[in-house]
């Protein structure tokens, strides 16, 4: 049933017409609007790559009907930063270094950005609980508790460009 | 567009290259198929001319590699990729620093067989050693040309010749590359020996550069595999047997036509796809499906898998370290000695992102781009399949999700060009999650049996082993699934050379150390991570702990006294100082329960040949519910010169955590039909909440090779694991993973360690 919806989508107001209203979330997103940050992982809501925020909260968008989101607000990778000012997250993975292959980097992101909107000086057991439904391969968890907490103003400054 | 090939006859041709514009890449996935061009400008019609039309570029050439722009930019052409690993940016370094240019000037193209060199598979960690030595090489010869092109356009010598930021100066006289470039034919055999830079003059090799592409993937405009999109594509998705070898009867899909979008089933042979306008209608469709499968039931029973392996069929048999009569040695009573017998699981690759891929046919002509870890062997995989000429198939690398060896982004190729052969339309297939933990291959069960014996003086007198590992036919590669399910040619599949590092470094006098090929293992065996290497490292180290109890002696200390390599002994006593090792016999030092915690170390020099690592492990055990707990990692680690420090830590951080993932929890799981492991309930990985610390200390050698880092380093991961364990409980765990089921049934049995069978 061809069905028009429309929501906020990172500030600005998208229109969208679908086949399917049980269409997840993260198709209209990804094959509709052309957007890369959500990112496809399981489909099951059991990995975070998929994770946006509905209404201010982490949400998996591999499970969330595209009809769920009519008349709400959706924020994604794409739409964190201030303009040109990345979130503070943003700024400290890339300061950490804080990915490998990148690809659950999305849903570690957006995960910690609801942590951080919530509990804005989380400990790093605390940040281990946030993050613990997201799934990372490669290994890049260490870093990405680092950035996490030098976002959130518990680290210093680190160098990431001095001679071994 | 100026193409390379025009802008050479433009500038008197000084580097004869075959010259696809560089736009033509993965960056373009909205315009025309990038294939069309041919040298000298013929349009591209039929079969005859396209076999002309990707011809190989040569790596005993700096054409092959490097390419000087009229702007003044370096193109530098790696058959190795970037998989996640940061190596694009180590690559460049070494170019940017044997060529004295700033970094930002290189734009380093990837993995695509029309444009860069087979410098083989991105695998094993050899990346750095073998394709950036390559392309150090060849840049250090481009350096000496540069160098005599300048010195006899200023008539000056060429010692007074200098480089720096991309000029070549002397005295008063300065030119940009690209300005000698044009002076002269100039076709550059890479020479071999070409004098490399002095690494005290290092100002980019060394240092940690940050990879550009993080800034990308944390704003989301980093372009992946799965984010691929071509003009008039359409949807693909797999439908694969209920069993793993079972006959498609019938398709029936009556259902499907529901869907809007829908446009057909492909089928061929027992190879199935449906096909839709857009992605969702793709991904009903394949629900919506009626498929009639044979039953087929032709797995092992997986409770009894190590008889399996260790009774099955036997192909061939090697010997791989043959010094003086071990079996006669260990024949002799009385001599004190350990015998265990070590098995290591099934592994998935577990990618989080699953396969996927594009293919776009023309004129008899397919492109495939594919975050393949291997492009070259992949267009030679997708030639036979698809029974065309090498040359009439293009692979294009585009990062994907981790990969960590051959996992399923071959098969989703061969799946896309397929499906786009029968559509005729650009096809892209996307894996769903039980596609990836269903049919990617597997790392293979392996199975390990090591005894070895103490003589009266406390070192080791004999030293046999036996690995139990899937057979090796010539070609190492691995079947693309697609092609045996078409009934289409292709390949054996092989897990590789998982028999490296089951000889040892230590100095015994009697070692032997062979492998059963084995004919038959269940499921496509592959290479994941430090493939054989990690399953031998295991056994042996563990054998090692077990010897240094014997003896009654510290497992540092025992290592030593059994080593004459210089490198390896500094190594020892920077990582005891480095984890603040306290010298004792491991397991001397038994707490009370129920939360006991021990330490354990292992080492290895990986494949007997290259990088060096120890490593110390902190682990706790609870001994009321046999979970284990790896708390601390601390890694000592010499490959050699560094390329980038941090890129480094990265890798042997990801290395050790995916490894403490693997050998605490990982199994695939199997019924008599297929894998039953299909998605992240039914094979859970490391989670945040136990994740270990890890400390890393580099040794660092400018003056010495780079060798290969990042795998190595989980070699050593499961042993130092068992060994903790050993130390904490006086249990040792001989059979990976070491779930709490396991760690308490050896707890009840008082095991020290189940006897050979």
């Amino acid at each position: 049933m061809r069905t028009s919806l429309q929501f906020t989508l990172d500030g600005k107001l998208a229109k969208l017409e679908v086949d399917d209203p049980d269409m997840p979330l993260l198709y209209a997103l990804r094959d509709d609007l052309n957007l890369r940050g959500p990112r496809f992982g399981c489909g099951l809501g059991q990995c975070g790559a998929c994770t946006v925020h509905l209404e201010g909260a982490a949400v998996r968008s591999c499970l969330v009907p595209v009809s769920a989101v009519a008349g709400k607000t959706v924020l994604t990778l794409e739409g964190l930063a201030n303009g040109h000012t990345l979130h503070p997250l943003q700024t400290a993975f890339i300061e950490e270094q804080a990915a490998q292959c990148g690809y659950c980097t999305n849903g570690m992101i957006m995960q910690a950005a609801d942590l951080l909107a919530r509990n804005p000086h989380p400990d790093e057991t605390e940040v281990r609980q946030a993050l613990a439904g997201n799934l990372c391969r490669c290994g890049s968890h260490a870093r990405v508790l680092r950035a996490v907490q030098r976002a959130a103003g518990s680290l210093p400054a680190a160098s990431n460009s001095k001679p071994a | 567009m100026t193409t390379r090939r025009a802008f050479l006859q433009a500038t008197g041709g000084w580097v004869v290259a075959f010259t696809w514009p560089v736009q033509g890449q993965a960056a373009d996935t909205a315009g025309a198929l990038p294939v069309a061009p041919l040298p000298g400008g013929k349009a591209a019609s039929g079969t005859a001319v396209r076999t002309a039309s990707f011809p190989d570029r040569p790596v005993d050439r700096v054409e092959g590699f490097l390419h000087l722009t009229p702007e003044g930019r370096l193109e530098v052409f790696s058959g190795k990729v970037d998989l996640g690993t940061g190596v694009r940016t180590a690559l460049s370094q070494m170019v940017a620093e044997e060529l004295d240019m700033p970094l930002e000037s290189l734009d380093l193209i990837q993995g695509d067989t029309s444009l860069t060199p087979d410098q083989g598979p991105t695998y094993g960690s050899l990346s750095v050693q073998n394709g950036g030595t390559q392309l150090r090489q060849a840049a250090a010869t481009l350096r000496a040309a540069l160098a005599a092109a300048a010195a006899q356009k200023w008539n000056v010598e060429v010692g007074a010749i200098t480089f720096s930021a991309g000029r070549v100066r002397s005295g008063n006289h300065s030119a940009r590359y690209q300005e000698l470039v044009s002076q002269g034919p100039l076709e550059l055999a890479l020479d071999a020996k070409a004098t490399l830079k002095d690494p005290a003059h290092f100002e980019v090799v060394g240092r940690s550069v940050p990879r550009p592409e993080i800034a990308e993937i944390v704003t989301g405009t980093h372009q992946y595999m799965q984010d691929v999109r071509r003009r008039d594509m359409v949807h693909a998705r797999v439908v694969r047997p209920a069993g793993v070898g079972a006959q498609l009867r019938g398709v029936d899909d009556s259902a499907c036509k529901a869907i809007p979008g829908y446009l057909r089933t492909v089928r061929e042979g027992n190879f199935v796809a449906v096909v839709a306008e857009k992605e969702w209608s793709a991904i009903r469709a394949a629900r919506a499906l009626k498929v009639d499968w044979a039953p087929w039931a032709g797995l092992p029973d997986q409770a009894k898998l190590w008889e399996v392996v260790r009774n099955g069929p036997v192909s061939s048999h090697d010997a791989f370290q043959k010094d003086g009569d071990a079996v006669g040695e260990l024949a002799k009573p009385g001599q004190p000695r350990v015998r265990h017998s070590y098995d290591f699981a099934l592994h998935t690759h577990g990618s989080i992102g699953p396969s996927c891929a594009v293919a776009e046919w023309r004129d008899g002509a397919v492109t495939v781009w594919s975050a393949s870890q291997m492009t070259h062997v992949l267009r030679k995989q997708l030639a036979t399949m698809l029974a065309v000429p090498p040359e009439q198939v293009r692979c294009i690398y585009v990062p994907g999700a981790g990969c960590y060896g051959r996992n399923g982004h071959e098969d989703a190729a061969a799946d896309a060009a397929l499906v786009a052969r029968a559509v005729g339309r650009p096809v892209r297939v996307q894996w769903m999650r039980a596609d990836e933990h269903g049919w990617d291959p597997k790392g293979p069960p392996t199975l390990i049996d090591v005894e070895a014996s103490l003589g009266p003086d406390g070192m080791i007198s004999a030293w046999h082993s036996l690995g139990f590992m899937p057979h090796r036919p010539k070609t190492l590669t691995v079947a693309l699934v697609a092609a045996e399910h078409a009934g289409l040619t292709h390949d054996d599949s092989s897990p590789g050379n998982i028999h490296q590092s089951l000889a040892i470094q230590y100095n015994v006098p009697h070692r032997l150390s062979e492998v059963n090929w084995l004919a038959e293992t269940p499921l496509r065996p592959s290479w994941i991570r430090t493939p054989g290497r990690m399953q031998n490292t295991y056994a042996n180290e563990s054998t090692m702990d077990a010897l240094a109890v014997l003896a009654g002696s510290d497992p540092i200390a025992f290592r030593r006294k059994h080593l004459t390599d210089p490198r390896a002994d500094d190594l020892l006593e920077q990582l005891a100082r480095f984890a603040n090792w306290t010298p004792g016999v491991s397991g001397s030092r038994r707490q009370p329960g129920p939360l006991v915690r021990g330490r354990g170390m292992s080492y290895v020099k990986y494949e007997l040949v290259r990088t060096y690592i120890g490593l110390v492990v902190d682990v706790s055990v609870d001994l009321t519910n046999g979970q284990v707990r790896v708390e601390h990692c601390h890694v000592a680690h010499d490959c050699g010169q560094i390329i980038n420090p941090d890129g480094l830590r990265n890798q042997i951080e990801g290395n050790m955590i995916q490894t403490v993932s693997r050998t605490l929890i990982e199994e695939l799981k199997f019924d008599r039909s297929r894998v039953t492991s299909v998605d992240w309930a039914s094979y859970p990985i490391l989670r945040y909440p136990d994740v270990p610390q890890v400390s890393i200390h580099l040794i660092n050698r400018p003056n010495e090779k780079p060798w290969g880092a990042g795998e190595p380093s989980a070699a050593v991961v499961p042993s130092a694991i068992a060994n903790a364990i050993f130390d904490a409980t006086g249990v040792r765990m001989t059979s990976v993973p070491f779930t709490p089921e396991k760690i308490l049934a050896a707890l009840a049995a008082g095991q020290a360690g189940k006897p050979v069978t």
